[in-house]
């Protein structure tokens, strides 16, 4: 009999296309949202993944990464000489805008690495060496300056110059980094010159970063440094987390994209639902035949579950695959954000599950209630 | 049960009533049906439309509760029986031939027919085995990978007779079997169901409009607003009818 009923619902391909299409959409609409979403979160955490380092130290008034209260020089001292403490080195990053030879603005996220050891240096070259930073007027551009700089008619490329303050900048090299929120390009050079071409102001470091040593553990330095006077200290995970977690509850984003996946869910469940609901509806008669010639409850319910759940997961499978292909083409293109932890695919899974279940159940209802004699008619 | 022969009592209603609606809108379908059907008759119910036929037919087959009387068929109580009873023993007992014939669309003949079976819990193998004989005893062996919209009105009724008739139930009801059917493969139908179907062991019960099958019944029950109006046997129908 489930054969059978697989094949009423196969049989029906319009329907059975119909149907599949709706439940596809809803799980596209979910997975793909939800991916732009984390990816977009993923995004505001780009300084913390571009400069890899077990421990950031900030003021103690600092509550994300892409927040910048800037410190006195001799913080970096003060952290030192905390027990437990391997090395420790300033970090300038800075929102600054660099003057291309057109004459036009562009602006630039300005980071300033320790002259003397480069922490904090890009993972991936595309071109170039990361040591050429200490030659004068050195910079590191990245792959965002790059195409940014193109889009405005200039190719950028190693041994190109362009300005910041007035001061020359010299591309020494080109590396690869994860896109930040506003998709402003890094530029990587030393502390020093960072501090060259920023506007003169009090104080200038914004962050100092820190290894522990391999005999202590994290969570003892971590407590060490919190309690220096005016000083937090975050593990790095710890800290793209806060990050997260703050564009969560100060931005208007997580509340225009959740309206937006709920309304996958309720459009995905409004049509995957509706054409369940049809489907039912007009095989309610052939369920009533089954019914008149002794086909309990018990069966038919298998018989409709099968029928939507097999719709569900073909749904699923497509709508996942599509989001699949999004995040690809997208990928290789670097925006609009997309990010698809497993937990998404649970998700919707569960949603997909959930629709099935509830269109699965409103039908069976629906043939319960129906007199049998209805096959009469 | 052997007294299950011809002749013995096979469906027995007492002072049935059935009521649909409420208040203004009350119908009252059945007003208190004394009926009989005995093994190894063909039955017809015959009457004006709105007489009430198709509910007592529903009744009978435990398709639809009654309000008050009683309903045996086979010696058992419907009215003591519960819903997934009732349901097992239409599977076992029952046959029906509708006038919308109810194939299901996106099965072929063979599937549709075996249904019966495998609900009694067949193997595919078995259920289509005997499908096939079935299909081929009332005519159509050449169609038995043909679809419902493949076949003809009187073909499809013919696919319905089989599969009302494979697992050998020992009640046939068959409402309004011609309705949909030209005169001539009304005609057919009936008489396939006279020579498949009417057997000793087994009571036929035909509710219909159409007069040209009249002369197929060995008995003709007739009703008129809810109630048995009157029950003619051989020769009345010959002479009233014919
Ligand atoms: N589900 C229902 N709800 C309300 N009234 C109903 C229902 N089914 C039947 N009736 C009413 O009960 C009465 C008997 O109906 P029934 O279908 O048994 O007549 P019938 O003799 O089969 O008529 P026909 O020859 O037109 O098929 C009619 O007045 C009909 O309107
Ligand atoms: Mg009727």
């Amino acid at each position: 009999m489930l054969r059978l009923a697989l094949k009423m619902l196969f049989g029906d391909r319009a329907k059975y296309a119909m149907l599949v299409c709706g439940l596809s959409f809803c799980a596209l609409l979910m997975t793909q949202q939800s991916s732009v979403f984390c990816g977009l979160l993923l995004w505001s955490t780009a300084t913390v993944r571009n400069i890899q380092v077990p421990i950031w130290v900030a003021d103690e008034k600092v509550e994300q990464v892409n927040e910048v209260v800037p410190l006195r020089d001799v913080e970096v001292q003060r952290v030192r000489s905390v027990p437990g403490v391997d090395w420790a080195v300033p970090l300038f990053w800075n929102i600054l805008q660099a003057r291309l030879p057109d004459g036009t603005f562009q602006a630039i996220q300005l980071t300033g690495l320790d002259s003397a050891t480069l922490v904090g240096r890009p993972v991936k070259m595309q071109a170039g060496r990361i040591e050429d930073l200490r030659l004068p007027n050195a910079v590191i551009v990245d792959q965002v300056a790059i195409k940014k700089f193109a889009r405005k008619g200039i190719a950028l490329r190693v041994g190109s110059t362009f300005e910041i303050n007035d001061k020359e900048a010299r591309v020494v090299g080109i590396c690869e980094t994860y896109r930040s929120f506003l998709g402003q390009p890094y530029v990587f050079t030393t502390y020093s010159r960072a501090l060259e071409y920023s506007p003169p102001q009090r104080k200038k470091l914004c962050f100092v970063l820190v290894q522990p040593r391999a005999d202590t553990p994290l969570a003892t330095v971590l407590e060490r440094i919190n309690q220096l006077r005016g000083l937090r200290a975050f593990a790095a995970d710890d800290f793209a987390w806060k990050t997260i977690v703050w564009y969560f509850v100060n931005t208007g984003i997580p509340i225009s994209f959740g309206i937006v996946v709920l309304l996958g869910v309720v459009v995905g469940v409004a049509i995957a639902g509706q054409t369940f609901y049809l489907f039912i509806h007009e095989n309610l008669r052939f369920m009533a035949a089954l019914k008149a010639m002794g086909a309990g409850m018990g069966m038919l319910a298998r018989m409709v579950f099968l029928q939507a759940f097999t719709v569900g997961f073909t749904g699923y499978g497509f709508g996942v695959g599509l989001t699949a292909l999004f995040g690809n083409a997208v990928l290789t293109r670097g925006e609009p954000p997309f990010y698809m932890p497993w937990q998404i695919l649970v998700f919707t899974g569960v949603v997909i599950v959930l629709i099935c279940c509830l269109s699965a159940l409103v039908g069976l209802v629906k043939i319960a209630r129906a007199e049998v004699a209805i096959v009469f008619k | 049960m052997s007294e299950l022969n011809n002749g013995a009592l096979a469906v027995q209603t007492r002072s049935l009533v059935k009521t649909f609606g409420g208040g203004e809108n009350l119908v009252q379908a059945l007003k208190g049906v004394d009926f009989e059907a005995r093994c190894g008759e063909l039955l017809m119910i015959v009457g004006p439309s709105g007489c009430g036929k198709t509910t007592l037919l529903s009744v009978i087959c435990g398709t639809l509760q009654f309000d008050s009387g009683s309903v045996e068929v086979f010696g058992r109580d419907l009215g003591a029986m519960r819903p997934a009873e009732l349901t097992a023993f239409r599977g076992q007992n029952v046959g029906f031939v509708f006038q919308q014939f109810n194939l299901i669309p996106t099965w072929t003949s063979l599937e549709n027919v075996s249904v019966p079976l495998l609900l009694n819990g067949a193997s595919r193998a078995r259920a289509e085995a005997v499908a096939g004989k079935m299909l081929e005893a009332v005519g159509i062996g050449e169609k038995l990978h043909a679809y419902p919209s493949q076949l003809s009105g009187g073909q499809q009724q013919r696919v319905a007779i089989a599969r009302a008739l494979v697992h050998e139930p020992r009640l046939l009801i068959c409402d309004e079997p011609t309705a949909a059917l030209d005169a001539g493969s009304g005609r057919k139908v009936l008489e396939l169901i006279k020579a498949t179907a009417c057997r000793p062991d087994r009571c036929v019960i035909v509710v219909t409009h159409d007069s040209r099958i009249f002369p197929f019944a060995d008995r003709i029950t007739e009703m008129e607003d809810g109630t048995v109006r009157a029950v003619r046997d051989g020769e009345e129908i010959q002479k009233m009818y014919v």
